[in-house]
């Protein structure tokens, strides 16, 4: 089949980009859409052309890595499918396809069709961890947790920072990948000690990065590829307001930086 | 730690120093819940108000006896209290909408040259940036209009039916409402659901209820209220 892109060419951070287009011709529908770029790549390069840069790794659709809005849609068409997951078959021949980098001020491009999403790792730094000493792994049962919580609690890690949730929200907020980070460790005890601080951390690491703001729109939840619901969110909400109105002021634990 | 990570004031020493509701107030997350709670108190005020209303279908005597009863209640005072709570939920709701705002516009300075496709956003929560100014745009109007009389043309103080019927019976002065009734329903459709989750009420056993309870809200507000000015137009109430 034969489609024809626009793709977002962009030198490096501090240059002005723009829409280049290129036709695709021969593209086998069982090709995943980055095996598509592959092919283009492999043509620009013989051409002595620049190759389109885009972030990929794994390329199972678990690692995150991948992530490109196209035609409108952040990682293409298919519901729950990264951009590598994704298959020409999704495609028919003729199509026009806009291919174009998560936008937000927060993630800058680096270069063409990847951006730095180093945002979501100060987020994590901020707060989305456990300080107690991890050790060997515990006996199976030995801390009891309800089914349904540890079934959230996954559900919530299963996000995988793609950062899809910020390119598809009309804010650019990253609401959906903080409130999973704070779900997932709110819905479990090992995560209770820090609970109240974390939360109040990671929202204001996530305010200074530059994030739009929720308006529950719910288009996040709609592009994720891991189905991380907006549940997660109200869990963030509650829990900031907890944190607010009856954290332990007396608590010592984690006092900022001054330790 | 790295340098750019921020290091949010927890101790007792440092919530003194920072102030916990400046701080609360300071992040996003606290303006959309301040939005939230003065939303839940204009929601309310819009259903007595819808409430009293609707005391136009049982006659003159009723309703002007019933605008008599709000303006007397607590020695002439409450009606003063419920309009400086009002004044302040709208000025709160309309500072942190304003900020949020301002906010996202800045989140995205190179937007999408193919159009965003919105998969779950609704028609509803896509336009609350639109509904907000136009409602307050009706506000004005309607205090103009009702409260004060300003913009009335027949104003008789102290008889609302009067004042209700001659009013409604100029054609855009009821378009105008009617039109007004639409974007608040539409906005209260959103802003109900929306409250509920900045809020966290969100539980997996009530979600559905939530949406219903949005709903119902919004529609039989605009709807209740839309059914006036139609049924002077009809000469159902005259």
């Amino acid at each position: 089949m034969n489609i024809t892109l626009h793709v977002w060419r962009q030198k490096d951070a501090k240059s002005k980009g723009r829409f280049v287009k290129y036709e695709a011709n021969d593209i086998i529908p069982d090709m995943s859409f980055l095996e598509m770029l592959d092919v283009i790549n492999e043509r620009l390069t013989l051409e002595g052309e620049d190759p389109i840069a885009f972030d990929h790794d794994c390329r199972e659709g678990i690692c995150g890595t991948c992530g490109l809005v196209i035609n409108g849609r952040a990682h293409g068409p298919r519901a729950r499918t990264t951009a590598c997951q994704l298959h020409m078959r999704s495609f028919k021949g003729g199509d026009v396809i806009w291919i174009e980098p998560w936008r937000a001020k927060a993630f800058p491009v680096v270069k063409d069709l990847i951006v730095d999403r180093s945002a979501f790792d100060r987020i994590i730094a901020a707060g989305g961890f456990i300080s107690a000493p991890a050790g060997s792994a515990p006996d199976g049962n030995a801390i009891p947790i309800p089914k349904e919580n540890a079934d959230l609690a996954m559900d919530a890690a299963a996000c995988i920072g793609c950062g899809a949730c910020v390119a598809a929200c009309r804010n650019a907020s990253a609401m959906l990948f903080t409130a999973s980070k704070v779900a997932q460790f709110g819905l479990l005890p090992q995560g209770q000690p820090e609970r109240d601080v974390r939360v109040k951390r990671m929202v204001a690491q996530m305010d200074l990065e530059g994030f739009g703001n929720c308006t529950n729109h719910r288009d996040c939840q709609a592009v994720c590829p891991k189905s991380v619901s907006v549940d997660n969110i109200a869990r963030l909400n509650r829990d900031f307001i907890r944190s607010t109105l009856v954290a332990d002021r007396r608590a010592a634990v984690g006092v900022g930086s001054a330790g | 730690m790295e340098s750019s990570v921020i290091s949010v004031p927890v101790g007792a020493a440092a919530a003194k120093r920072a102030g916990y509701l400046r701080a609360y107030y300071g992040s996003t997350v606290g303006k959309k819940q301040v939005m939230a709670v003065t939303g839940v108190i204009m929601v309310l005020f819009v259903i007595g108000h819808m409430i009293g209303n609707l005391q136009v279908y049982l006659g003159a005597e009723s309703l002007n006896h019933y605008a008599e009863l709000l303006r007397a209640l607590g020695h002439g005072g409450l009606i003063w209290v419920v309009r400086g709570l009002l004044l302040a939920a709208v000025v709160l709701h309309i500072w942190s909408a304003t900020a949020l705002t301002l906010g996202s516009w800045a989140a995205r300075p190179i937007g999408y040259r193919h159009r965003q496709r919105w998969i779950e956003s609704t028609y509803a929560s896509r336009t609350m940036r639109w509904g907000g100014p136009i409602l307050l745009l009706f506000i004005i109007y309607h205090l103009l209009h009702f409260t004060t009389g300003t913009l009335h043309g027949d104003f008789v103080t102290g008889d609302v039916y009067h004042n209700v019927v001659a009013g409604f019976s100029i054609w855009w002065v009821s378009a105008i409402y009617i039109f007004a009734q639409l974007v608040l329903g539409l906005h209260l459709y959103h802003g109900a659901w929306s409250m509920l989750q900045t809020l966290g009420l969100s539980h997996a056993s009530y979600d559905r209820l939530r949406a219903g309870l949005a709903i119902f809200v919004a529609f039989v507000v605009a709807a209740a209220n839309i059914s006036i000015p139609l049924a002077v137009l009809t000469g159902v109430v005259s």
